[in-house]
C-alpha cells in the first residue's frame, strides 16, 4: 500500500488527547506583489490527514496560498510550519509536498511510468523499488496497463489520475490540489471527486485543496477556509460554515441566500431575535453584537428554509409568485416580496407539488422553517 | 442585390494585382531555373537548346567545391555557438528581471538594423588593427553576430510556450533546478532550439555580403565563390547552381517542417 507512516496517529485516544501537531500551520502569512495585497496575514492551522479546502472567487488569495504552502512563492510577512518544521525559506523542491495542476502539468516527453518514476529518481530510489512504487501507484489510480503510454494519449480524466499517482508516489507530507476537477466534464468530475476523496481517507495524507466550486468544496472537505480579497473570512466544517456563516460575503459565496429587511428586536445571550414583517427569528449574536435594538438588519435566508403557507396566515410574509422554474427534485420559485426584500426571493420547494398549487401570479404567504438564519449589519448585496 | 460594375471592377482589379504580386515573387526563380538548363555558355532566356552540362560544371568547379566546404564549416560552427550563446541569453531576459535587460535585449538584436556590409566592415577594420588573420575564426564570428538575434528569437518563443507549471511540478517532486533544467526545461526547448539552429544555418550558408569582406581565397564561402566566377564567366553555371540550391534548401525545410513544426513555431509572437 501507498500508505504514510501510520495515519491512525492521529486517531488513537493520546494523540488526541495531546494537543496534535498540525501538519501545516500558517502564521500571520503576508505576500503582497507590487502594491496589490495577495494574502493578509493568514493564520491557518491544518491537522493530520484532514482535507482541507480553501474556498473564494478567482483573485482571493486562495492560489498565493497554495503557492506559499508548495514554496512557489516567498513569504513577505509571517511563517509557515510544516510537519512542525520551520519551511518558511525552505526551497520548493525539499518540502516534500505533492501538487496537482489545474492543467495536470505531466511531462509531456515522458512515458507515464516516468512521470510517476521522476519524483522516486529525484530521491535516489533504487531501480526495483522504483518500478515496484510506481506499479502499485498506478493500481491505486486504476491505471495499470498504461505505462508506457504518452500523456498526449490519455483522457483529461487519466491525465489527472496519473498527476495525483505522481504526487502521491512520493509520500509526500502534504498534497496540494490547485482547482483539479475544473478542466473535466461534469459526469466524469463528480466520479473523480468520489474517487479522490476516497483515495484521501484510505491514505490519510494531509490535503489542501483549492475551489471556486462550493458544491466541490462542501462535499469534500473536513474543514473549510473561506477566502475573499486576500484574506481568510471564516474556518468551519462544511455544515457551519452553510449554518453558520460568519459574514455577509461568506453567507452569499456559500449556497444562496435570500436578504430579506429585519429589524434587531432583542439580544439575549449567545442570541438575537430579529423581526422580518410579522415574523420574528432567533439569530447568533456575534455578527450584528454592535447594533442597538432597533436597528435594521439583514437577514440571511436559504432558499429551502422557505415554504409557502396561505396568505395572511399568521407570522408570514406576503408574496406574489413571478416565475417557477422546474429543476426535477424540485422547484424553484421566484417570489416578488417587494417590502420584505430587495431583490426577487427565491424559494426552493422540494418535489413537484409547488408546480401545481403555486402557479405564477399566485399570492401566497412565506414562513421561515428553520433555525438556520443569520443576520449581518446592512451592507451592499454582496 | 445587384452589384455595382465598380464593385465588380474593383473585385477583379484585387485578383489581377494579387496575381501579379504571385507571379513577380517566383519570376526570377523560374527564370533562372530555366536558364540553367541553355545549351550555349551565355545567361540567356529563354533557351534556344538544352542541355545538363552547366550542373555537370557547378559540380565540377573546384572553387564551388570549396566554397562549399568552407561554407559549411562556417555554417555548423556558426550556427551552433549562435544557439548556445543565443539560447543562454534569451534565457536570461526571459526568466530574470535584471538592471539594463532592455538594453542588453537590444544589443543582441541589434544586428537586425545593422547592414551586414557594415558588419563585415567593421570586423574587417578591427581585424587589420588588431593583426588578426582572415581565417575562419574570422568569418565564423561576423557569422555568430548576424544569425544571434534569429537564434534568440526563436527560444525566446519556445520559452514563452513553454509551461512553467511543469517546472514546479518538477521541483514539488524533488528536483534540484539544475536537474529541471536538465530533465525538463532543455527537453522540452529542443524543437525550438533546432528551428533556431536551422534557421541560423540557412542565413549563416547565404550570407554574401559580409562574408566577402572578412574571407579570403582560402576562406571564402559558396556564395563568395559565385561572384567570384560571374566575374570571370556569363555561362549558365551559376543559374544550375540556383537550382541545385533552391532543391537542397526547400527539402531541408519540408523535412523540418514535418518533424519540428516549424509555421508554428513562426506563427507564435514573442511580445
Amino acid at each position: 500500500m501507498l500508505m504514510r507512516t501510520d495515519p491512525m496517529t492521529a486517531h488513537t485516544p493520546e494523540a488526541t488527547s495531546e494537543k496534535v501537531r498540525p501538519a501545516v500551520q500558517l502564521d500571520g502569512v503576508t505576500k503582497r506583489f507590487g502594491d496589490s495585497m495577495a494574502l493578509h496575514e493568514a493564520w491557518l492551522k491544518i491537522r493530520p490527514s484532514e482535507f482541507m479546502t480553501l474556498l473564494g472567487p478567482s483573485g482571493c488569495g486562495k492560489t498565493t496560498l497554495l503557492n506559499l504552502v508548495a514554496g512557489f512563492l516567498e513569504a513577505d510577512n509571517g511563517e509557515i510550519f510544516i510537519d512542525g518544521d520551520l519551511v518558511t525559506e525552505t526551497p520548493a523542491h525539499m518540502r516534500e509536498i505533492g501538487i496537482v495542476f489545474q492543467n495536470y502539468a505531466l511531462f509531456p516527453h515522458m512515458s507515464v511510468a516516468k512521470n510517476i518514476a521522476y519524483g522516486l529518481k529525484t530521491r535516489g530510489v533504487d531501480k526495483k523499488e522504483i518500478a515496484r512504487r510506481v506499479d502499485e501507484a498506478l493500481a491505486l489510480v486504476k491505471l495499470s496497463g498504461f505505462a508506457d503510454r504518452k500523456p498526449r494519449q490519455l483522457s483529461g480524466g487519466q491525465q489527472q489520475r496519473v498527476a495525483l499517482a505522481r504526487a502521491l508516489v512520493i509520500r509526500p507530507k502534504v498534497l496540494l490540489l490547485d482547482e483539479p476537477f475544473s478542466a473535466l466534464d461534469k459526469n466524469l468530475r463528480g466520479s473523480m471527486q468520489v474517487e479522490l476523496k476516497q483515495i484521501q481517507r484510505e491514505l490519510g495524507v494531509t490535503t489542501i485543496f483549492v475551489t471556486h466550486d462550493q458544491g466541490e468544496a462542501l462535499s469534500m472537505s473536513d474543514r473549510i477556509a473561506v477566502m475573499s480579497a486576500g484574506r481568510i473570512r471564516q474556518i468551519a466544517a462544511p455544515d457551519d460554515i452553510y449554518r453558520r456563516p460568519a459574514d455577509r460575503f461568506v453567507a452569499s459565496f456559500v449556497g444562496d441566500a435570500n436578504i430579506l429587511n429585519g429589524r434587531l428586536v432583542e439580544k439575549r445571550g449567545d442570541v438575537a431575535v430579529v423581526s422580518v414583517g410579522d415574523i420574528s427569528a432567533e439569530v447568533p449574536v456575534a455578527p450584528i453584537a454592535a447594533l442597538s435594538i432597533g436597528d435594521a438588519v439583514d437577514v440571511f435566508v436559504r432558499p429551502e428554509h422557505l415554504s409557502v403557507t396561505a396568505r395572511g396566515a399568521s407570522g408570514s410574509l406576503p408574496g406574489t409568485v413571478t416565475t417557477q422554474v422546474f429543476q426535477g427534485g424540485h422547484v424553484d420559485l421566484y417570489i416578488d416580496a417587494s417590502g420584505s426584500a430587495r431583490e426577487r426571493i427565491l424559494l426552493r420547494s422540494p418535489g413537484i407539488a409547488a408546480l401545481s398549487s403555486c402557479p405564477v401570479g399566485a399570492e401566497i404567504g412565506l414562513i421561515i422553517g428553520s433555525d438556520d438564519i443569520v443576520a449581518f449589519p446592512p451592507g451592499e448585496a454582496a | 442585390m445587384k452589384r455595382s460594375p465598380a464593385t465588380i471592377a474593383l473585385r477583379w482589379s484585387g485578383r489581377i494585382i494579387v496575381a501579379a504580386i504571385l507571379l513577380f515573387v517566383l519570376l526570377p526563380g523560374v527564370v533562372v531555373a530555366i536558364s540553367a538548363f541553355n545549351d550555349r555558355a551565355i545567361l540567356q532566356f529563354p533557351p534556344q537548346s538544352w542541355s545538363l552540362r552547366w550542373f555537370y560544371r557547378a559540380f565540377s568547379y573546384s572553387d564551388f567545391a570549396k566554397g562549399f566546404w568552407n561554407g559549411l564549416t562556417v555554417t555548423v560552427w556558426a550556427s551552433s555557438i549562435a544557439v548556445v550563446v543565443g539560447s543562454a541569453f534569451a534565457f536570461a531576459i526571459h526568466r530574470y528581471k535584471f538592471a539594463l535587460r532592455d538594453f542588453l535585449e537590444g544589443i543582441l538584436l541589434s544586428p537586425l538594423i545593422i547592414p551586414h556590409y557594415t558588419v563585415g566592415l567593421g570586423i574587417l577594420i578591427l581585424a587589420s588593427q588588431t593583426g588578426i588573420g582572415r581565417g575562419f575564426p574570422l568569418v565564423i564570428f561576423a557569422h555568430v553576430v548576424m544569425v544571434l538575434p534569429f537564434v534568440m528569437r526563436s527560444t525566446y518563443i519556445s520559452l514563452e510556450n513553454l509551461d512553467t507549471r511543469l517546472e514546479l511540478a518538477a521541483s514539488s517532486l524533488g528536483a534540484t533546478p539544475l536537474r529541471i533544467l536538465f530533465t525538463v526545461t532543455i527537453p522540452l526547448l529542443i524543437p525550438g532550439l533546432l528551428s533556431g539552429w536551422l534557421f541560423a544555418a540557412i542565413l549563416s550558408f547565404n550570407e554574401f555580403t559580409a562574408t566577402l569582406f572578412v574571407s579570403s581565397q582560402a576562406t571564402q564561402t559558396l556564395p563568395v565563390a559565385m561572384y567570384n566566377y560571374v566575374r570571370e564567366f556569363a555561362d549558365p553555371t551559376l543559374a544550375a547552381l540556383s537550382v541545385i540550391y533552391i532543391v537542397v534548401t526547400a527539402t531541408l525545410l519540408t523535412i523540418a517542417n514535418s518533424f519540428l513544426g516549424l509555421g508554428k513555431i513562426l506563427n507564435v509572437d514573442a511580445h
